[in-house]
C-alpha cells in the first residue's frame, strides 16, 4: 500500500517544482529572455485551466451516471474555439487595445466606464466562482482521503478540513507571490501562466496514463474495451436534446465569461495570432482529455465494488490494482487541475475586487493619501493580496458549509449558469452599438435574480429553500415555483434555469437598451469596441459609413462649441441635400471636419479622435507621438507667450519706473528753477532798488558811496552764482576736462588756505595743520582739489559758530589712499540735515553768508570726477568733512 | 501828511540789502518802518507792533511767509491787516497760493521803487 507520507512528500516536491517553474519563468521574462514563454503552445496549454478537477475526476463520474452527456462540457469550448474564433479575436483585440484587466473591466469600459456595472459583474463572478473553488478544494481533500483510507498505517486523525485549509493557504501564497508582483494587469503573469502550462501537461499525461492502463492493462486492448462499453448501458446514446443544447450553450458561454478563462484568454494573451494555434490545439487537448473517460467509467463500474464513488475512479481504479505509482500520477493530475484553476480564478477575482470595489472605496474615503502615487500602488497591491486570500477563504468556507456532499458536476453547472449571465452584456457590448449601460444592468440583474432563485438557492437544499416553496411557490403562487417559472413545469431544473435566466436576461438587455440613450462616453467606447477591426488602411483619408454623424457632432460640439459645430454640420448636410444637422459622413466631410478640429486641438489629435469614432481604431504609436509633438509645440508656444508677457510686464515696470523718475526729476527741476530764480532775483532786487534810489533821490555823498558799493557787491554775488551754476552744470554733464598734475598735498592746502582767507577780513578763523602729515605726493587735478578745500575752509569760516572759531585739517593714509579731514569747533550740522548738505541750494541756518548753497554740491561732483569722495563725518564735535583721495592718485611720499 | 501820526509799516525780510532799500524808500515817503528778519518770531513781533501794514517775504529762515500769513489771518486781531507779499520765485503758483491764503497784494522781486510805494500807499489807505 502506498504510504501516505510518500504522497505528502511527492505532493510537496511537486509544489516546490511549480514554484521553481514560476520563478524561473518570471525571471526570464524580466530579463527579456523568455521567448519560450511566448510560444503559442504555452498559451494553448494555459487555456486548459478550463479542465478543472471537475473535468479530471468528475467527467468519469458524470459518464458513469449520465453516459455521454459529459461530452457537452468539452463540446461547448471546442465549438467556441473553432466556430466562434471571431468573437474571441474581437475580445482579445478589444482587451489589448483598451488595456482591459478583467471581464468586469471590459463590460464597465464598454458601458461608459460605469463602476456600478463593474461591481455587479464582480459580485456575480465572486458568487459564481466561490462554489467552484470549493469544488476544487473538495476534490483535493477527497483524493487525499482516498489515499489515506488505502494506507492502513495512516493516522486516523487525518482531518479533511485541515487538508483543505492547508491547500487553500498554499494556493493563496503561490498566487500572492506570482500574481501580484506586477501591478499593471497588462503586464502578464509569466510565472503563473508557465506553471499552469506545466500543470496542463501533467494532468493530460496522468489521465492518458490511467486511460492506457485501463484499456490495455485491464480492459484487454481496444476491441475488448469497446465490447465492454457496448455491453454497458453507458454506450447507448441517450440524448436529451434540451439538456444537451443547454449544456453545450452553457459551457460555451462559460468559456467566454468565466473570470479565469477571461484572464488566460484575453489578459494573458501575448499575441492575437496565438488564437490560430489554440483554435486547433485546444479542441485537440480536450479531445485527448475526454478520450478515455468512458473506458475508465465502464471498467471502473465493472471492477469497483457497488457504491464506490465514480468521481474518484481515476484514482481508485489504479489503487485497487496495486498501481501505486500510477495512482500517485493520477493524484498529481487531479491536484494540478484543482490548483491551476484556483490560482487563476483567485487572481482574476482579486483583480476585479481590487479594481472595482476596494480602490473606488479607498479613493473616495482617503482624500489625503490619494495624491501620492506610491501610496496608491501600495494600496492596490495590498488590496489584491487581501482579495486573493479573501477569495480563497470564501471558497474554503463554502466548502465547509456545503459539507462536500453534492456531486461535483452539479456545483460546476450551477456556477456556469451564474457566470453565463454576463454573456448578453458582453456580446451585446462587443457587437451592438445600441447597447446601453441601463440595458446591461437590467439584463444582469434579471438574469442573476432568476439564476439565484431557480438554481443557486435551491442547490443549498432545504436549509435555504424550504420544500414548500419548491412545491407550491411563494404565497402559493404556482407560477412562481422556483423550478417551474411561469407554469413551465417538467423541465430539467438546469435547463429550466438556463432557459429562463438567459431568455429574460437577453430580452431585458435588448429592450432597455432600445429605450435608453447612451452617454457620450458610452458612445465613444461603443464605437471603439464594436468597430475595433475597421481600422482604416489609408491613414489620411476616411472611408465613411461606420461613423455615426451624431457621434461626430457631439464630439465636434465639445471642441468647437455648439454654434460653430452645428453650422458646420448643417452646411454640409445642405450641400448633400439632407435636412437637419446630420450629413452623411462622407470621406470629404470627414476630412473637412478633421481640418476644422485640428485648428483647435492639433492635427494628430483631431485625426486620432475622428479615427476613434469612424474606425474604432486604436491610437497608433505614431499617432500618439504626433499628439505628443503637438502638445509639446503648444507648450513651447505657450511658454514663449508667457516669456513675452513677462518681458512686456518687465518693460511696463521699467517704463513706469522711468516715468516715476522723470516725474521726480521734473519736480526737482521745477524746484531747482525756482531756487535759481530766487537766488538771482534776490541780488537783482537790491541792485534795482539801489540804482533807482541813486537815480531818483537826493543823497548825501556818503549814502551814494554806500549804495554804489551795495550794488557792486550784489553784482559780484550774481556773477559768483552764475559761475557756480555753470561749473556745476559742466561737472554734472561730465564735460569737464581734468588737468592731472603731480604735486604735494601740503602745497595745495597752502593755496587753499590763502585763497579762502582773502577778502574775508571780518571773521577770524584759526586753522590748525600738521605739515608733516601733509607731505603726500599726489597725481590729480590739483586746481579742482584746491577748489574743494577752499569751499570747505570758506564754509567753516562762514558757519562755524564758536566764539573762537577753529578749523583742524588732519591728513592720514587709509586703505592705500589719502584722507583729508576738515573739523571745526562749532556746533556742527544737525543729524537730519547731514544727508541734505550735499544737495544743491541746501543752505542751512539763517546766516546770509552770500552763498547760494551750491558749494558742497560742486565739491561732491569734483570728488566724484577725481575718483574719490567727500562725506560728512558725524560725531566729531563740530562740522567735519572727510575728503578721500583714491589709492592710485596718492603716490608714495618721496 | 499834516499832523497825522506817521503810518507804521512792519517789514519781514531776511536780506539785509533789500531791508535797507525798502526802509530807505518808505522812510523818505514818511512811513515809520520796523523790520524783523526771523520767520519763527515774526507773528509775535507783528502782534506787539500792531502796524498799519505788513510787508512779508515768502522765503524766510525758520518759517515761510505763507505760514505766517495763514496764522495772521486766523487771528481776530490781524484778520484784516493789509499784507503785501514779496517773493523772488516768481512762479504763477506762488501768486495763487498767496491769494488763496489771503495776501492783500503780491509782488515779484525785483520791483521798482515806485511800484512798491504805490502798493504800500494803496493798502494803507484802504
Amino acid at each position: 500500500m502506498t504510504s501516505l507520507n510518500l504522497l505528502v512528500a511527492v505532493c510537496i516536491a511537486y509544489v516546490v517544482f511549480l514554484f521553481g517553474v514560476a520563478f524561473i519563468a518570471e525571471r526570464a521574462a524580466k530579463r527579456g529572455q523568455g521567448g519560450w514563454l511566448r510560444l503559442p503552445m504555452v498559451y494553448t496549454l494555459s487555456l486548459s485551466i478550463y479542465c478543472t478537477a471537475w473535468t479530471f475526476y468528475g467527467a468519469v463520474g458524470y459518464a458513469a451516471r449520465s453516459g455521454l452527456e459529459y461530452v457537452t462540457i468539452y463540446l461547448g469550448p471546442s465549438i467556441v474555439m473553432v466556430g466562434w474564433w471571431w468573437v474571441l479575436r474581437k475580445m482579445v483585440r478589444v482587451g489589448r487595445s483598451q488595456r482591459i484587466t478583467s471581464v468586469a473591466d471590459l463590460i464597465s469600459s464598454r458601458f461608459g466606464k460605469s463602476n456600478t456595472l463593474a461591481v455587479m459583474v464582480t459580485l456575480l463572478a465572486v458568487v459564481g466562482t466561490t462554489p467552484y473553488i470549493a469544488l476544487q478544494l473538495q476534490s483535493v481533500t477527497l483524493s487525499f482521503a482516498t489515499f489515506a483510507a488505502a494506507d492502513a498505517r495512516a493516522p486516523l486523525s487525518t482531518d479533511p478540513n485541515s487538508n483543505a485549509l492547508a491547500v487553500a493557504a498554499g494556493l493563496a501564497v503561490f498566487t500572492v507571490i506570482f500574481g501580484t508582483r506586477n501591478l499593471d494587469a497588462n503586464e502578464r503573469h509569466h510565472g503563473v501562466v508557465m506553471a499552469i502550462a506545466v500543470e496542463a501537461v501533467v494532468k493530460l499525461f496522468a489521465l492518458l496514463a490511467v486511460g492506457i492502463f485501463v484499456v490495455w492493462g485491464l480492459g484487454g486492448g481496444v476491441s475488448a474495451t469497446l465490447d465492454r462499453i457496448d455491453a454497458s448501458t453507458l454506450g447507448t446514446w441517450q440524448v436529451d436534446g434540451g439538456r444537451w443544447a443547454a449544456l453545450i450553450f452553457l459551457s460555451a458561454a462559460a468559456f467566454l465569461t468565466l473570470p479565469r478563462m477571461f484572464q488566460v484568454l484575453v489578459v494573458e494573451n501575448e499575441n492575437e495570432d496565438h488564437l490560430r494555434t489554440a483554435g486547433w490545439a485546444f479542441p485537440l487537448y480536450v479531445m485527448l482529455m475526454s478520450l478515455f473517460v468512458v473506458p475508465i467509467a465502464v471498467v471502473g463500474l465493472d471492477l469497483m465494488p457497488e457504491g464506490a464513488n465514480p468521481d474518484l475512479f481515476v484514482l481508485t481504479v489504479p489503487l485497487s490494482q496495486g498501481q501505486e505509482g500510477l495512482a500517485m500520477l493520477s493524484f498529481l493530475g487531479g491536484f494540478s487541475s484543482a490548483t491551476s484553476m484556483v490560482i487563476v480564478a483567485s487572481l482574476a477575482l482579486a483583480t476585479m475586487v481590487s479594481n472595482h470595489v476596494v480602490m473606488p472605496l479607498w479613493l473616495r474615503f482617503s482624500t489625503a493619501g490619494a495624491t501620492r502615487s506610491g501610496d496608491v500602488r501600495n494600496v492596490v497591491i495590498l488590496s489584491r493580496r487581501v482579495a486573493i486570500a479573501g477569495v480563497l477563504l470564501l471558497g474554503y468556507l463554502y466548502y465547509r458549509m456545503s459539507g462536500g456532499g453534492a456531486a461535483l458536476a452539479a456545483i460546476g453547472l450551477i456556477s456556469f449558469t451564474g457566470v453565463a449571465q454576463v454573456l448578453p452584456a458582453l456580446l451585446g457590448g462587443l457587437f451592438w452599438r445600441g447597447a446601453t449601460r441601463f440595458g446591461a444592468m437590467s439584463g444582469l440583474l434579471v438574469g442573476f435574480a432568476i439564476w439565484a432563485y431557480s438554481l443557486f438557492l435551491p442547490s443549498f437544499g432545504p436549509a435555504i429553500m424550504p420544500p414548500g416553496l419548491l412545491e407550491s411557490g411563494p404565497w402559493g403562487l404556482g407560477w412562481l415555483r422556483p423550478q417551474a417559472l411561469f407554469g413551465i413545469a417538467g423541465l430539467d431544473p438546469l435547463v429550466h434555469a438556463v432557459l429562463w435566466s438567459m431568455l429574460l436576461n437577453a430580452t431585458t438587455f435588448f429592450v432597455v437598451s432600445l429605450v435608453t440613450f447612451p452617454s457620450p462616453l458610452e458612445r465613444l467606447q461603443g464605437a471603439q469596441m464594436v468597430n475595433v477591426f475597421d481600422h482604416s488602411m489609408s491613414p489620411r483619408s476616411w472611408q465613411g459609413g461606420a461613423a455615426q454623424s451624431e457621434d461626430l457632432l457631439i464630439m465636434a460640439q465639445r471642441i468647437l462649441g455648439s454654434a460653430e459645430a452645428q453650422t458646420l454640420f448643417r452646411s454640409e448636410a445642405e450641400r448633400q441635400g439632407i435636412k437637419g444637422y446630420l450629413p452623411e459622413p462622407s470621406p470629404e466631410f470627414l476630412q473637412r471636419l478633421e481640418r476644422q478640429l485640428s485648428g483647435s486641438v492639433g492635427a494628430a489629435t483631431a485625426h486620432a479622435m475622428i479615427g476613434q469614432l469612424v474606425g474604432g481604431m486604436s491610437v497608433s504609436v505614431q499617432d500618439l507621438m504626433a499628439v505628443a509633438d503637438e502638445t509639446a509645440q503648444m507648450m513651447e508656444y505657450s511658454s514663449r507667450l508667457e516669456a513675452q508677457s513677462q518681458e512686456l510686464s518687465r518693460t511696463a515696470r521699467q517704463l513706469r519706473e522711468a516715468n516715476d523718475k522723470l516725474t521726480r526729476l521734473s519736480v526737482q527741476k521745477d524746484a531747482f528753477l525756482s531756487q535759481i530764480s530766487h537766488e538771482l532775483r534776490t541780488p537783482m532786487t537790491s541792485i534795482r532798488a539801489f540804482s533807482e534810489i541813486l537815480r531818483d533821490m537826493e543823497l548825501t555823498e556818503e549814502e551814494q558811496n554806500r549804495y554804489a558799493s551795495v550794488i557792486h557787491d550784489e553784482s559780484l554775488r550774481l556773477t559768483r552764482l552764475l559761475d557756480d551754476l555753470l561749473d556745476l552744470s559742466v561737472l554734472e554733464n561730465g564735460q569737464v576736462s581734468l588737468n592731472i598734475r603731480r604735486g604735494n598735498l601740503s602745497v595745495v592746502l597752502d593755496q587753499a588756505v590763502a585763497s579762502a582767507s582773502a577778502g574775508e577780513g571780518g571773521r577770524r578763523l584759526e586753522i590748525r595743520r600738521d605739515k608733516a602729515q601733509e607731505d603726500q605726493v599726489l597725481a590729480s587735478d590739483l586746481d579742482r582739489l584746491a577748489q574743494v578745500f577752499i569751499n570747505l575752509i570758506a564754509n567753516a569760516r562762514k558757519y562755524c559758530d564758536a566764539t573762537q572759531p577753529r578749523l583742524t585739517i588732519a591728513v592720514s593714509r587709509r586703505e592705500g589712499g589719502v584722507v583729508v579731514d576738515f573739523i571745526d569747533n562749532g556746533s556742527g550740522i544737525p543729524k537730519e540735515a547731514q544727508d541734505l548738505i550735499f544737495e544743491k541750494f541746501s543752505r542751512l541756518g539763517e546766516q546770509k553768508a552770500g552763498g547760494a548753497g551750491l558749494g558742497l554740491a560742486i565739491c561732491r561732483e569734483i570728488m566724484t570726477r577725481l575718483g574719490g569722495d567727500i562725506t560728512y563725518l558725524p560725531g566729531q564735535g563740530g562740522a567735519a568733512f572727510r575728503v578721500r583721495l583714491p589709492a592710485h592718485l596718492a603716490l608714495a611720499a618721496q | 501828511m499834516g499832523g497825522e501820526m506817521a503810518k507804521h509799516v512792519m517789514l519781514v525780510e531776511d536780506e539785509p540789502n533789500i531791508i535797507e532799500a525798502i526802509r530807505f524808500i518808505l522812510t523818505r515817503d514818511g512811513w515809520r518802518v520796523d523790520t524783523h528778519s526771523d520767520g519763527q518770531t515774526a507773528i509775535d513781533a507783528i502782534g506787539a507792533a500792531n502796524p498799519d501794514l505788513v510787508i512779508l517775504d515768502v522765503m524766510l529762515p525758520g518759517r515761510s511767509g505763507y505760514e505766517i500769513l495763514q496764522e495772521l489771518r486766523e487771528r481776530p486781531a490781524t484778520e484784516g491787516l493789509p499784507v503785501l507779499m514779496l517773493t523772488a520765485r516768481g512762479q504763477t503758483k506762488d501768486r495763487e497760493t498767496a491769494e488763496r491764503i489771503g495776501a492783500s497784494r503780491f509782488m515779484t522781486k525785483p520791483f521798482s521803487n515806485a511800484e512798491m510805494l504805490e502798493a504800500v500807499r494803496d493798502l494803507a489807505r484802504a
